[in-house]
Parts: structure tokens; C-alpha cells; sequence
């Protein structure tokens, strides 16, 4: 029973347990990198029917979310507007009334039926958000939402999983703004120190106190 | 006991000690190639037609827990019958059933071999093999009992997007920890004793694809001095560490309802109670397996003698006893305590709906082993196996009565309720034993059952002292 195995195999154990070390390591940092919602949802961008752009209404009119957006001050939903707003401008003879790319616009305020947006945002049925409380304290649309105003087609920007949300929930000084910027996407602290002291004024202030408790959201 | 090596003991021991004879631990004078030649018989042969018989009936049983578990997942939980107010039901009954098994390999293993019981080598791979595939049935139940099993990992603390991290303060996931080591630590002893004899298998072997399978599993032994030694210290270390182990998983398991606050479960008494019933179960599930081994294979009568099977008896006895105590114990401190929910949640025990399964418990554990005073039982093999089988069930009976009884009565009356079994509950635990009974078969033909190099060292042309103590 001498030499059954040759003697390179004297090795092997050793070369396959650093193989199998390499490609542990490489698993759990793909999964890491590639299975979290920081690279499966940051990006998300379907296609809408009609394309719609934050950058020109926005940023180019100057027109406020609430225009369009107009329960998200006082609802926890954050609506997406009827076609009855867009018609006030795009309506028969006014803006681009004729242009292809409103044609869904304008069939839909023919026909009654509202335009079959995507969704972009969504959280799971079991976690609980609210707009309302957040817009009202302080927190822009641009923490969640990211620069909406830069966009031609709105995607998610940011990842919003629970570590995201506990993210701000357990240092809220790092986001908060004065009430009259949370509407602005083009204002921003100049420095994070700035930020920070601002912040800090504010929570105390306003005694801004966000759930970290698993009821907070898991309600 | 006279045999041939009494002639030379009788020249060097006093008369006194001569009375005192330990019956020797392999019978017939076998010698240690009988040894070998015969446990790796076992494995070389070729396949004895009741071996394809039984394996024939366990794996289709075996499958009934894969099949419904899946049909679990697919469906939703709703397809066990736990419900409010009885939320641990079946699962958790049958986690603690098997666990508690699980225990005898360790105790066999571990502390008999650091109290130098000899007794111990003829039984222990088997005991040990059992405790690991009893282990693989348990871990099933609270895998699954969490719901949604793809997200068990939660388990572990993983960072991860959802910022989750563990509640160390909760028995619960103590319990993932101490099984999970029990497991590893339990499969590492396990293995590590049997290279040896994985060699010994390898060095005979006539097939080259066989001498490939048996010469990687045996990674490299030799039988070198130096190989001897270090193996030695591992299996030293080994038995160390899994000897905490053998207290600590059950305590731990009784923890989950030791630190909560119903009345029935919050007892300081569990863990103690526990871990003697979980040896108590053990070693009855060892002699529940070992005798039918023993049955089909009529020379590991000379290994497994009727003083292994003695000496089981006894361990099953006291434990027994210990759990006797226990019981008897949780009803005076319930009467003494002189709290009024702790007392009606035993008269409810003791009375309730469920007083059969509280009567099976009392008579399967606690009456059934006093038989074992008797030498006679002891050593008469259907009588133990008998009881054996009483203790299986009276464990199962335990676990059921301390979940499902005292869940079945909720603080609020509105919400009491009972528990029944879906026939998924049912077939899945069925299952679980033709799991354990079909890695069993498994293990029975391909691994040698005995530890050889550890029977022939307690021979007595192994001892160098011929008997002599110094
Ligand atoms: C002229 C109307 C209008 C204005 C003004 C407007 N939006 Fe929108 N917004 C829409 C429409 C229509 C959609 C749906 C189409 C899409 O997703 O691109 C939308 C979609 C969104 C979405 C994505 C919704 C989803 O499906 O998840 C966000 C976030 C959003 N807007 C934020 C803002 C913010 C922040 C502002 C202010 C800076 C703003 N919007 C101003 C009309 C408007
Ligand atoms: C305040 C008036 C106003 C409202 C309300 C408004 N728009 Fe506009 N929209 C404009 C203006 C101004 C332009 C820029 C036209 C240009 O580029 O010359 C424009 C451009 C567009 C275009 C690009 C058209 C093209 O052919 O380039 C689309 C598509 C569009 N809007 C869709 C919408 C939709 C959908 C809504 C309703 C949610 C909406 N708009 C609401 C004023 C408005
Ligand atoms: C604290 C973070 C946060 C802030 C601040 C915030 N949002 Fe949102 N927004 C979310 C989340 C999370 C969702 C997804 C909600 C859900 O699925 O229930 C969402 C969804 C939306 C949607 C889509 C709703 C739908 O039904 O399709 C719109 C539109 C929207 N937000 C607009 C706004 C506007 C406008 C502002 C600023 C005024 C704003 N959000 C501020 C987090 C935020
Ligand atoms: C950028 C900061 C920020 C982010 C991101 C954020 N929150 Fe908040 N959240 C706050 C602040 C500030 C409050 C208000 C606390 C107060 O009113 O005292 C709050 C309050 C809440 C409340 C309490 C509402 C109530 O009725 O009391 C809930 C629920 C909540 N957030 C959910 C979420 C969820 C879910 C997410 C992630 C999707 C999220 N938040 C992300 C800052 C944030
Ligand atoms: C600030 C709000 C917030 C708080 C506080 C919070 N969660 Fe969450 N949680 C969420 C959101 C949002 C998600 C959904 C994340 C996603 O979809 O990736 C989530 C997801 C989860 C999930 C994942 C479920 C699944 O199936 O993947 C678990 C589990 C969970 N939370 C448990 C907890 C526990 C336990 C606590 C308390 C320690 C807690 N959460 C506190 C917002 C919160």
C-alpha cells in the first residue's frame, strides 16, 4: 500500500484550501457587493410613458413639488399628479399641446383614464413611511430622492433599506434644513461642519426624535 | 468470571481483588486481528440482503421530510397546526426530542473518556454517529420554524442592508450558537477518531476505487509515532472541549423557556432537569439502535457485552430518577410557591385535556426505568429494549407536555386553545426518523461501526502492567 497517491498530492489539501479560501472571500464579497439593495436598487429607471423631465419642469421653470406632488405635505403618500395638472399648461392650443410625446397626455385627458406610470419608489408592504412627517420636519426631498431636479427620468437614487433609513433616523443633524430649503434641490450647506451645527440647532429646537424602535416602522 | 487470562491475574492479584473483577471488556478471548479483520468485515462484505430491505422502507420515509417541507415553504405555515395561543408547537417539541438524543454521543464520547471509563470504546462511534445524524433532525425544526427560511441568516451576525443585528440577549439565539457548536465540535471528534480506523479500512481494501475513497477519507495516516501522538492530544483537546458542551447545549435549549415569564417554563430547575433528560433519552435511543446492531451482527456480542449494556441500564436509571425528581419537584414548588397561575398551570398539567400525555410522561420516564433495579432486566436484551422504547416516547411526551400544555393556556381565558397536529406535522416528524434511521443504515455499512484501535487497546495483552495497577 506504498505511493497510492502520488506524491504531488502531498499539496493539495494546502493549494485547495487557499483555493477555496479565494473563492469564499469572493462570494461573500460579490453577494455583499452585488445582492445588497445599494447595487440592485440604486439605478432602477424604467421606462415611462411618457418622458416626463424633472430637469425641464424643475429645474428650468422653477416649478415647486407641490405643484404636482400636492398631498406630500400633509399626507404620508406622496401622490403622483392627475393628468388635470399637466393639462393646465399642455392643455389643447397652450405648451407643446401637438407634440408626439405628450400624445399619452392628451389621450388620457380625452379618455378619463389616468397615465400608466411605473413606480419607482416602493417600500414592502411591511415597512411604514410617511412624507408628511418627514417634509415637516425638516428633511428634503433630496435626502431620499436624491438631485430629482437634475433629472430627465426620475430613478432611484438611493438604496432605502432599513440601514439606509437608520442611517439619518439615528443622526437626523446630519440632514436637516431650514423648512423654507426642503422644497429646494438646488440649496446645499456649504461645508459638513455647517451642516452638522445647523443640524444639531434644529433637533434640539424642534426636539426632532426619529423612531429607531422596530414598532417605529414595523408598525 | 474465569477465562484464560485468570491464570495469570490470580498469580499477581490478592484474593481480595480477585472478588472485585472487573468482567473484561471483550468477551471470548478474541484476539486484536480477530478484531480488525471482523469490524472491517462488516464494511467489506458484500451487501446483506436485510440491510437493502431496510433501507428500502427508511428512505422513502426519509423523503416524507424533505417533500413536506418544501410543500411548508410553498404553501405557508398555516400547513403545521401552531396557531395562537399555542405558537411553539410540534417544531419545537421535536427540536428538543432530537436534540436532547443527541446527547448520549457526547457524554459517551467526551466525559467517559476524560473519567477513563473504558466501557466506552466498543459504543462510542456509534453513539457518536447517532448524536450527529440526531443533530441534523434537529436542526431541522427551528431552520424551519423561523418561516421564512431563506432568511435563517439573520441568525448569524452578518452585518448586512437591513442594519439587523442580533439580540444577544435572547436564549434563542444562544441556542443557534450552542447547537451550532455542539455540531461542529461533535463532527470534528467524531472524525477525528476515526482515521485510525479509516486507515485500517483504506490498508485493506482491494478495489482501487475504494482504496482512493477510504485513503482520501483517512488523509494521510500512517500509524507513525508521531502521528500517534499528536492524535492522542487532539482527541484529548477534542473531548475537553465538547465536555462543557454535553451541559451546556441543554441548558441553553432550556433557556428558551426557563427565561421567559410563563408560568410553567420560568423554573430554575430547567436546566439541570433538562440536560439529565436529555442523557436519559440518549443513552435509551443508543440501546434502541445498538441492540438490533447487535441482533444482526451476532460477534459484536463479544464487544458489546451484556456489562455495556449493564452499565447503560444504570446511567438510564439515574437519569431517570434525576427527571423523576424533577417532575415531582415542579409540583411541590408550584403547591409551595403559593402562585396562584404556577399552581393552575400544573393542576392543568396533572388534569387539563392533556393529562394523557402528562400520564404517558410520568409512566414512560419515571416508572417504566425502575425496573432497571432488577439485575435481571438489566441484562435481559427485550426488556431493555422495551424500555428503551417507553423512554423514546416518554421524552417525546415531556417536551410536549412542557410546550403545548402550557402555551394551550394563555393569561387571557379568552385566548386559551388547543393544539392538533396537521398530518403535515405528523408525516414531517415520521420523517425525521427515517432520516436518522437511513444515515444510520448508512453509517452502519460504510464507516466501521467500532472503534477498532480503541477496543484492541483495552484488551489485556494491551496493558503492560498486566492488570497491575501502579
Ligand atoms: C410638473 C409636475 C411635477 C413636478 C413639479 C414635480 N414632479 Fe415629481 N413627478 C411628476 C410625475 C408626472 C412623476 C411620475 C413620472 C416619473 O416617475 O417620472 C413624478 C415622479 C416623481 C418621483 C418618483 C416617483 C416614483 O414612482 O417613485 C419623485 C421621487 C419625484 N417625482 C419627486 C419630485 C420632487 C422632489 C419634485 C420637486 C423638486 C418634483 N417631483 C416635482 C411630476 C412632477
Ligand atoms: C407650469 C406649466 C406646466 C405643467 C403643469 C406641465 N408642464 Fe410639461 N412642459 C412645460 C414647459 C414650459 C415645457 C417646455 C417646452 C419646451 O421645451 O419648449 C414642458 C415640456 C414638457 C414635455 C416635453 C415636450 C417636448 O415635446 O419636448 C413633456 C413630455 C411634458 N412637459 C410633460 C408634462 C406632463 C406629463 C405634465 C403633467 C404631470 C406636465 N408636463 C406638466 C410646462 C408645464
Ligand atoms: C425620508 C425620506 C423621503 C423624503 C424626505 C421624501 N421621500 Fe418621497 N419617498 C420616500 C420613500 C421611502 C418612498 C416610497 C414610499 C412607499 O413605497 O410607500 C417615496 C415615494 C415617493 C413618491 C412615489 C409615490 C408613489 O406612489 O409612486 C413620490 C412622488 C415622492 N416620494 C415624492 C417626494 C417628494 C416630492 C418629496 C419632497 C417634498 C419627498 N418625496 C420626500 C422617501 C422620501
Ligand atoms: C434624512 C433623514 C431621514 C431618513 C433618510 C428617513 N427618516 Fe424617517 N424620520 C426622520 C425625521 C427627522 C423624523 C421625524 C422625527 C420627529 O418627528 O421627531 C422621522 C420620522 C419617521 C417616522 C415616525 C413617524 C411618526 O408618525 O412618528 C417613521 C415611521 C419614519 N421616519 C420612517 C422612515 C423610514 C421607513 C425611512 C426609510 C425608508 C426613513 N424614515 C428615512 C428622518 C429621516
Ligand atoms: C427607520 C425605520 C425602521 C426601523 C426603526 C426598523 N426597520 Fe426594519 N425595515 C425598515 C425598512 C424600510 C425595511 C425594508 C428594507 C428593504 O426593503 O430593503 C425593513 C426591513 C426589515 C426586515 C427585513 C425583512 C425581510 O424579509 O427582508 C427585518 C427583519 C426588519 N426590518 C426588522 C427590524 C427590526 C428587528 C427592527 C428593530 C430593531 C427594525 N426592523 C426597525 C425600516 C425600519
Amino acid at each position: 500500500m506504498s505511493n497510492f497517491f502520488p506524491r504531488w498530492s502531498n499539496l493539495l489539501p494546502l493549494k485547495l484550501l487557499v483555493c477555496l479560501t479565494v473563492i469564499g472571500c469572493g462570494v461573500v464579497g460579490g453577494i455583499w457587493y452585488y445582492f445588497t439593495p445599494k447595487y440592485t436598487r440604486v439605478g432602477y429607471q424604467p421606462d415611462q410613458p411618457v418622458p416626463f423631465s424633472h430637469a425641464i419642469h424643475v429645474q428650468q421653470l422653477g416649478m415647486d413639488c407641490r405643484y404636482c406632488h400636492s398631498f406630500v405635505e400633509i399626507a404620508g403618500h406622496s401622490n403622483i399628479p392627475n393628468t388635470q395638472t399637466c393639462i393646465n399648461c399642455h392643455g389643447q392650443g397652450k405648451i407643446k399641446s401637438d407634440s408626439p410625446r405628450l400624445a399619452p397626455v392628451q389621450e388620457s385627458w380625452k379618455t378619463g383614464l389616468p397615465i400608466p406610470w411605473v413606480r419607482i419608489h416602493k417600500l414592502p408592504d411591511y415597512a411604514y413611511f410617511n412624507h408628511a412627517v418627514h417634509v415637516n420636519r425638516g428633511v428634503s426631498c433630496y435626502s431620499c430622492h436624491g438631485a430629482i431636479n437634475e433629472m430627465s427620468v426620475v430613478y432611484e437614487a438611493k438604496p432605502l433599506s432599513m440601514a439606509w433609513c437608520l442611517e439619518c433616523h439615528r443622526a437626523p443633524e446630519n440632514f436637516l434644513r431650514p423648512f423654507s430649503e426642503v422644497f429646494n434641490m438646488n440649496w446645499h450647506p456649504k461645508t459638513f461642519e455647517q451642516q452638522q451645527e445647523m443640524g444639531l440647532k434644529f433637533k434640539q429646537e424642534w426636539n426632532v426624535n426619529p423612531p429607531v424602535t422596530c414598532g417605529g416602522c414595523h408598525r | 468470571m474465569s477465562n484464560g487470562t485468570a491464570t495469570l491475574e490470580s498469580t499477581l492479584l490478592s484474593p481480595a481483588e480477585k472478588q472485585v473483577q472487573r468482567p473484561p471488556l471483550v468477551l471470548n478471548k478474541r484476539t486484536m486481528a480477530w478484531i480488525s479483520s471482523y469490524v472491517s468485515t462488516i464494511v467489506e462484505s458484500d451487501t446483506p440482503r436485510w440491510w437493502w430491505i431496510s433501507i428500502a422502507i427508511t428512505s422513502p420515509i426519509a423523503l416524507l421530510t424533505p417533500l413536506l417541507l418544501c410543500y411548508l415553504v410553498s404553501t405557508g405555515v398555516g400547513v403545521w397546526g401552531n396557531n395562537s395561543p399555542v405558537a411553539w408547537a410540534w417544531d419545537i417539541t421535536n427540536f428538543v426530542f432530537w436534540i436532547g438524543i443527541g446527547h448520549a454521543g457526547t457524554l459517551i464520547s467526551a466525559i467517559l473518556f476524560l473519567t477513563r471509563q473504558k466501557w466506552r470504546t466498543s459504543i462510542n462511534r456509534a453513539a457518536e454517529a447517532m448524536t450527529l445524524f440526531a443533530v441534523v433532525c434537529a436542526g431541522l425544526y427551528p431552520l424551519f420554524h423561523v418561516g421564512r427560511v431563506w432568511k435563517a441568516y439573520f441568525l448569524a451576525p452578518v452585518p448586512n442592508a437591513n442594519a439587523i443585528w442580533q439580540n444577544f440577549r435572547s436564549p434563542l439565539l444562544w441556542d443557534v450558537f450552542a447547537v451550532s457548536t455542539y455540531f461542529t465540535v461533535s463532527i470534528l471528534f467524531w472524525y477525528t477518531g476515526l482515521i485510525p480506523d479509516l486507515a485500517t479500512i483504506r490498508d485493506r481494501c482491494t478495489t482501487k476505487v475504494k482504496k482512493f475513497i477510504y485513503g482520501i477519507l483517512a488523509l494521510g495516516w500512517r500509524g507513525a509515532n508521531r502521528q500517534w501522538r499528536h492524535y492522542e492530544m487532539a482527541y484529548l483537546l477534542l473531548a475537553g472541549l465538547s465536555t462543557p458542551l454535553v451541559l451546556s447545549v441543554h441548558s441553553v435549549v432550556s433557556f428558551d423557556f426557563a427565561t421567559s415569564v410563563i408560568p410553567g417554563w420560568h423554573a430554575t430547575i430547567f436546566p439541570p432537569y433538562f440536560v439529565a433528560g436529555a442523557i436519559f433519552g440518549g443513552f435509551a435511543m443508543v440501546l434502541t439502535i445498538m441492540l438490533p446492531a447487535r441482533a444482526l451482527y451476532p460477534q459484536l456480542h463479544d464487544m458489546i457485552t451484556p456489562s455495556h449494556i449493564d452499565k447503560m441500564c444504570k446511567v438510564i436509571l439515574l437519569t431517570g430518577s434525576i427527571v423523576g425528581y424533577a417532575y415531582l419537584m415542579e409540583l411541590f414548588m408550584a403547591w409551595y410557591g403559593a402562585n396562584p397561575y404556577e399552581r393552575d398551570a400544573f393542576w392543568y398539567r396533572a388534569f387539563g385535556p392533556y393529562w394523557w400525555a402528562y400520564a404517558s410522561m410520568m409512566f414512560c420516564n419515571v416508572i417504566s426505568p425502575q425496573v432497571f433495579w432488577f439485575k435481571w432486566c438489566r441484562t435481559n436484551v427485550v426488556a431493555v429494549f422495551v424500555v428503551s422504547m417507553f423512554v423514546n416516547a416518554g421524552m417525546w411526551f415531556e417536551r410536549f407536555v412542557i410546550i403545548a400544555t402550557t402555551l394551550a393556556r394563555d393569561f387571557l381565558p379568552s385566548s386559551w386553545g388547543m393544539f392538533h397536529p396537521t398530518w403535515v406535522d405528523i408525516f414531517t416528524f415520521i420523517g425525521t426518523f427515517g432520516i436518522f434511521t437511513t444515515l444510520f443504515l448508512l453509517f452502519v455499512r460504510f464507516l466501521p461501526m467500532i472503534c477498532m484501535f480503541e477496543v484492541k487497546a483495552v484488551l489485556p495483552e494491551a496493558d503492560p502492567h498486566y492488570g497491575e495497577e501502579h
